[in-house]
């Protein structure tokens, strides 16, 4: 029986449209609905199915970020998860807080509370950076399964279905090990509202990365954070000779 | 100056509450026989108060604030995932077209815990308070009014009965069923004969020999779930011994009916203009054996129970159209702040802003109304059912308006299933009917009132016959008018609240005055009571958005202003609309008027419809 580590961000929610700062060094969060992230709801269906098939023992879910992310942490308490970790930084220096410094944060907590199995969300969707989990698993040292569209525990460890370019990957590995979970390996259950409730009893342990000895000091500085460029108005052209004409004298053909 | 006569305001009482009450869904006025036995208790409702002049603030000022931090985390951090059904699992067009909800989504709605939202935990439920329901039931409100008749048929009326008058028995037995076990309950108290007028239902029950069961006897329509339910709070005639008199008289019981008792049949489901994915049909008893434990409550107060049931799951109403309206109005404004015509967007056309406007106050009211209610009812009050009538007729008609002007704003695309709202204004359209009429209720607003203040002037009228010991209480009485309720607003809003309070002070004047003038007659004034509604309506709507918006300002709320803004518009409107129903009633033009209106009405029902000569037919 294996010990589930799942890590969950608190994300700007999908459906919003996102706003940048008038200052252009960020985007606007303050009074913005966020949520958990999707790929992460996948990673923390992926554990409570396990449990439900006795595979795991214990699902600890974690989350890296200001006060807020607790919110994340209920959801996935509310989920079916065990009990959560909150490891806090301030909303300043959450901002600069990049994906090595979330999986050094991973990986000590992966070996304080002996987990077996990380289970992360691939990317996340605010900042779509798709590095965490493969660095987790290289600070661990341990093999990693990415894009995960199939998990199943095998003797030996685990049979991996991976989603690859074009196709599906079947790998191998032994446990313990870090997966990433890609949008079909599951479909994520809803929270019940009693769940929900219950979720509130559940132990929830405050720590910071200084108490796990990972240095966040930031190393990058945002320049300036743009809109993407509006869409340029196009023109209608009257027949197929005058399209061919002006692709050609755009250089295009 | 008080003008007391002699006659009549005696009588007057008796006969009120002597009067076969009007209706279905309206709680039995107190009869004197009942007051005397309690323990003299003040009345607190605001509104019942006014209509003796009588400023009792306490329900009102300050805007009530009754959930601890902890339950205001609970109710918020339960909203996400409750619309999140509704976006996500619920399709309410679709389930308006098949006229049923998809069995996968029902089943995720009891998985969510959204079946059981008031049932305590130890029974499976989410232990909610009426506040904490109210707004959920916006949610619900916003996305799928039918499916919301299903949850509401269920909860809020079908085994609401069992949660308020249910033994210790009977909630361990039922309980944990309507809250996890997917078992559907139902209110069944109309019948084909018995609509508005409750207390005339035909179900019989005969209790057997030995006093071990009943066998019921009857057949009810147009029941909520009636096709669904395994469980269902059934009203019937019972034979009843007077213990004073020894006299055999019928009178109303409850009962908990099992469909699994047997000779319980439904009928198919039936074809209605909105709020098609519920499920409405007819249910025939057929000597239906339930065992004694299932009476519900005591024997033959089966009609105070129905009427408490429906008092009670009232407020959720307001709540919930609140909702729609929300919803209407953010349709609406995307419009607005998109279509462009004759060069420029619709939202800089006064008439566009004044619809938008229009429909945010009445939203803003309706919301005030109803969480007033939920929460003076979560602080214990027991006097909420005339503000709990007042929202129901309020909210319905203010999301009836509300959905059309949106409709209008959008034009054409209104008018179009896809747009969302048509189906929301065939949805609508039953709530002005069902729980009570809105006319029915505007008659037990105006007659409560009246009998209230009828009352009090029989104390005044005691005291006047022997002056000297009863001093105290006529200097009091003489200088009681004259509302003021500046102490109770922000600086903003002097100039509403002494619009409303001078139709506070009229209101209870003219109350006295057409008492006065018809003594029990009045009764028989439905113009006059319903003039009088209508005034207590806009009355209820003042104070309410003005003790909510001065409570936004004290706590510097960012949105305080706005809400300001809405509560002004709408105490400009209402108080000249108050003041005008108010002379009415007593304005001899008016009554001619309404003579008028009845002699023709005559001719109407003498000729079977329209009887005037077309401007094309032979002479």
């Amino acid at each position: 029986m294996a010990r589930v580590l799942v890590g969950v961000k608190r994300v700007i929610d999908y459906a919003v449209k996102v706003r940048v700062k008038p200052e252009k060094n960020g985007v606007v969060t303050q009074g913005v609905k966020h949520s958990m992230n999707p790929f992460d709801e996948i990673a923390v269906e992926e554990a409570v199915k396990l449990k439900e098939k006795k595979l795991a023992s214990e699902i600890i879910a974690v989350s890296v970020g200001p006060t807020q992310s607790q919110e994340v942490i209920r959801t996935a308490l509310a989920m079916g998860a065990d009990r959560g970790v909150h490891v806090e930084v301030s909303a300043a220096e959450y901002e600069l807080l990049q994906p090595l410094h979330v999986s050094k944060i991973l990986a000590k907590l992966a070996l304080d509370e002996k987990a077996d199995l990380v289970i992360l969300g691939k990317q996340a969707i605010d900042d779509d950076a798709n590095q965490t989990a493969q660095m987790t698993a290289a600070v661990l040292d341990w093999p990693q399964g990415t894009f995960c569209n199939k998990v199943e525990k095998t003797d030996a460890g685990l049979t991996i279905v991976r989603e690859i370019d074009g196709g599906l990957e079947t790998i191998k590995t032994k446990m313990p090990a870090v997966l990433s979970a890609d949008l079909r390996l599951n479909t994520p259950r809803y929270a019940t509202l009693p769940n929900i409730m219950k979720a509130k009893k559940k132990p929830l342990k405050k720590m910071t990365p200084k108490d796990l000895g990972v240095d966040t000091t930031p190393r990058i500085e945002v320049v300036s954070v743009e809109d993407p460029p509006v869409r340029q108005a196009g023109a209608t052209v009257a027949d197929v000779d005058a399209l061919v004409a002006k692709l050609k004298e755009g250089g295009h053909i | 100056m008080l003008r007391i006569n002699n006659f009549g305001t005696r009588k007057l009482i008796k006969d009120v509450c002597k009067q076969r009450y009007y209706s279905a869904a309206v709680p039995k006025p107190k009869t004197e026989h009942e007051t005397k036995k309690e323990p003299k208790r003040e009345n607190e409702s605001f509104m019942a108060n006014i209509f003796r002049g009588n400023l009792v603030s306490k329900q009102v000022f300050p805007y009530p604030d009754v959930l601890t931090e902890e339950q205001k985390e609970i109710t918020n951090s339960l909203v996400d995932p409750f619309e999140r059904f509704f976006t996500e699992v619920n399709d309410a067009a679709k389930s308006d077209a098949n006229s049923k909800t998809d069995d996968s989504t029902l089943k995720s709605l009891w998985e969510l815990g959204g079946m059981a939202i008031q049932v305590p935990n130890d029974y499976g439920g989410l232990g909610m308070n009426n506040t904490q329901y109210g707004r959920l039931c916006q949610i619900v409100g916003a996305n799928d009014l039918g499916l919301g008749i299903t949850l509401g048929a269920h909860q809020s009326i079908g085994f609401k009965g069992i949660l308020l008058y249910g033994t210790q028995a009977q909630k361990d037995k039922y309980l944990p069923k309507v809250s996890t076990e997917e078992v559907y309950a139902a209110f069944a108290l109309t019948e084909p004969s018995s609509g508005s007028d409750a207390n005339s239902i035909r179900c019989r029950a005969v209790k057997s020999a030995d006093n071990k069961y009943y066998v019921l006897n009857g057949s009810k329509i147009w029941i909520s779930n009636g096709g669904i339910a395994e469980i269902m709070t059934v009203f019937a005639q019972t034979e009843q011994i007077d213990k004073k008199t020894g006299e055999k008289k019928d009178k109303v019981t409850a009962f908990i009916v099992e469909r699994s008792f047997g000779g319980v049949t439904s009928g198919p489901p039936e074809k209605k203009m909105g709020i098609k994915s519920s499920n409405t049909a007819e249910v025939y008893f057929e000597d239906v054996k339930i065992p004694i434990e299932n009476v519900l409550g005591e024997e033959g107060e089966g009609f105070k129970v129905a009427m408490n049931i429906l008092n009670n799951g009232r407020f959720g109403m307001g709540a919930t159209l609140s909702g729609t309206m929300k919803k209407c109005i953010e349709i609406a404004t995307a419009h607005a702040n998109n279509r462009v015509q004759f060069g420029q967007k619709l939202k800089a056309y006064a008439s566009i802003q004044a619809k938008l406007a229009q429909m945010n106050i009445l939203q803003y009211a309706t919301e005030s109304m109803a969480f007033a209610i939920s929460q003076n009812m979560d602080a214990g009050s027991q006097d909420y059912h005339l503000e709990a009538a007042i929202s129901k007729v309020y909210a319905s008609e203010c999301a009836w308006y509300v959905c059309d002007e949106a409709i209008q704003i959008l034009g054409g695309m209104g008018f179009m299933r896809d747009t969302g709202l048509e189906r929301v204004m065939r949805d609508l359209r039953i709530f002005r009917i069902f729980e009570g009429t809105n006319d029915i209720l505007r008659l037990f607003v105006a007659l409560s009132g009246v009998q209230y203040a009828g009352n009090h002037l029989k104390e005044l009228q005691r005291a006047f016959k022997n002056p000297s010991a009863n001093l105290g209480f006529i200097f009091k009485e003489a200088s009681r008018r004259g509302t003021d309720l500046s102490a109770h607003v922000v600086p903003e809003l002097m100039e509403s609240a002494k619009k409303t309070a001078a139709c506070i002070d009229l209101f209870g004047r003219t109350t006295e005055e057409v008492l006065l003038k018809h003594n029990k007659n009045i009764i028989h004034e439905q113009l006059i009571l319903n003039n009088l509604a209508d005034a207590a309506i806009d009355i209820y709507a003042m104070v309410v958005t003005q003790s909510r918006s001065s409570r936004a300002s004290k706590l510097n709320l960012p949105t305080a202003q706005h809400e300001i803004n809405l509560t002004k518009a709408l105490a400009t409107q209402a108080s000249d609309r108050v003041m005008d129903n108010l002379k009415k009633t007593t304005s001899g033009q008016q009554q001619g008027q309404n003579k008028l209106l009845s002699v023709i009405a005559q001719e109407i029902c003498n000729q079977d419809g329209v009887h005037t000569t077309g401007p094309l037919d032979q002479q």
